[in-house]
């Protein structure tokens, strides 16, 4: 299995995700598995929202389908994402997880255990302290870390709640984590 | 890439021999359950049953039967509602129901039927376009709590505005409140919509197939499975049913992936419904 990146974002994270995802190159080695905070009962269209501005592939994440390099998954509405040890996505309606479901801590918790080293997590602004235990589960791991820096995040809560839980994480403004993210995935593996 | 020598992890070595425990000792088998999921329910269960950890947990499965329905209750998902995404009850209204007119009588499986929602939704839908009185309802589950409630058919009175929305959007004929009584905090379904409903424990992955069925509704069920234990549902489905016998599934489950999928045609698409090929 190679690697991932996961990425969580609240209030805030479309605008947000219209910075960083666009800017990733449709070679990037790694796929990208990507929670959104929307009202639930909203069957959005995030996917078709970033598929005509992104050079990556852009889908909604199916239940058991392994995830490709090249690809951004997003949670569909209502159901949690989840990455099984194997490295294939699952989804699931159990309960909302601090008051969401899709949760950004369910996906990150999750793909900290299946992915360890070989994975990437970025927190995006937000409202919210979603994310945070995930964050440091990811860092716990041994995985890699990425705040958006609340300093100049739209909402600077969710940042700032998993830097307090994981006060290593690499704080970044919104334009350079795609940069950031292109010159870390294709050797990816933390020492 | 220096490839990792995974460490082992302790909770999941845990959590393999807890699994493997339940089945060998109460016959519930839950190894072949999405594990990601199934480990974040085992952590809460832990956590609330008190116990240090999974070992502990599995001591007192193993030696106190009481504490099989506890975990049964962290191990199965009850999330459920009466017309769950209406517009699948519409296009069984809509596109399945005229097929099934053509059968002098039916038999129709909710195959993880939970508290019953899904049940009654169905009663409900079939007396609505006159067919319940040829239908039996075959439902079942495995988990013995959800069957009681399911057949007692009483649900907390603040669900009844979600259940009636969801009925209004199915293309209902008649008003959900012709079905129930209030009683205090509680909505009371007449007891004639489960007078054609047989309720019993029945497990997608350990019991075989029971009956020959028309209709099949599993819904978000298959999700918490992975793919070798869909492959056995979907395969104990593709058995039971009549020719052009008719399946649905939750929104976000789908045939397209399985071994079965050539014995299905995309019946309506969107509602993950399939019809069973001829063959
Ligand atoms: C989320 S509920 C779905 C309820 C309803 N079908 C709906 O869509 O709203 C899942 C149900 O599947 C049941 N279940 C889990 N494993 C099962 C198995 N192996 N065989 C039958 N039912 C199972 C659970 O006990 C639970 O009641």
């Amino acid at each position: 299995m190679t690697g991932m990146v996961v990425i969580g974002a609240s209030a805030g994270g479309v605008q947000a995700l219209l910075t960083l995802l666009p800017a990733l190159p449709a070679d990037f080695p790694r796929p990208v598995l990507i929670v959104v905070h929307v009202p639930p009962d909203h069957d959005h269209g995030l996917a078709g929202l970033f598929e005509a501005r992104c050079a990556m592939q852009v889908r909604e994440a199916e239940d058991k389908q392994l995830p490709e390099p090249g690809t951004i998954y997003f949670a569909p509405a209502n159901y949690h994402l989840l990455v099984e040890p194997d490295g294939s996505m699952a989804l699931s309606a159990d309960d909302p997880v601090n008051h969401s479901r899709p949760s950004i801590d369910v996906l990150l918790e999750s793909a900290a255990d299946a992915l360890r080293r070989r994975l990437i997590a970025v927190l995006l602004t937000g409202a919210n302290n979603d994310g945070a235990e995930g964050l440091r589960a990811v860092a716990r791991a041994g995985g890699t870390a990425i705040v958006e820096d609340p300093e100049t995040a739209r909402v600077p809560t969710m940042p700032a709640a998993g830097l307090a839980l994981c006060p290593d994480a690499t704080r970044l403004a919104i334009d350079a984590i795609a940069p950031h993210l292109v010159r870390l995935a294709p050797s990816h593996v933390r020492p | 890439m220096n490839d990792e020598t995974p460490e082992p992890d302790v909770d999941d070595i845990e959590i393999e021999l807890l699994l493997e425990a339940l089945y060998r000792r109460y016959h519930y088998d839950f190894r072949h359950y999405a594990r990601a999921s199934i480990k974040r329910r085992l952590i809460q269960a832990r956590g609330r049953l008190g116990m240090a950890s999974f070992s502990a947990l599995q001591d007192r499965l193993l030696h106190e039967p009481e504490m099989l329905a506890k975990l049964l209750n962290y191990l199965t998902v009850q999330v459920s509602e009466m017309f769950r995404d209406p517009s699948y009850f519409r296009a069984l209204r809509e596109k399945v129901i005229p097929h099934l007119r053509t059968y002098p009588s039916l038999k129709v499986w909710i195959a993880g039927c939970s508290n019953g929602e899904e049940v009654y939704s169905l009663a409900m839908l079939f007396r609505e376009e006159g067919l319940e009185q040829r239908t039996i309802f075959y439902a079942t589950d495995i988990n013995p709590k959800a069957l009681k409630a399911a057949e007692a058919g009483v649900y907390p009175l603040d669900q009844i505005r979600k259940f009636t929305e969801n009925h209004q959007k199915s293309g209902a004929r008649t008003s959900l409140s012709d079905y129930y009584v209030a009683d205090y905090d509680r909505a009371i379904f007449d007891s004639s919509l489960r007078a054609n409903v047989v309720f019993s424990d029945h497990s997608l992955a350990t019991d075989s197939v029971f009956a020959e069925m028309h209709l099949i509704s599993c819904r978000n069920v298959l999700i918490y499975f992975d793919r070798d234990l869909q492959e056995r549902a979907v395969g104990l489905f593709d058995e039971s049913l009549v020719r052009r016998g008719f399946l649905g599934l939750g929104r976000k489950e789908s045939l397209r992936f399985s071994d079965h999928a050539a014995g299905f045609a995309d019946f309506v698409r969107e509602e993950k419904i399939y019809q069973r090929r001829e063959r």
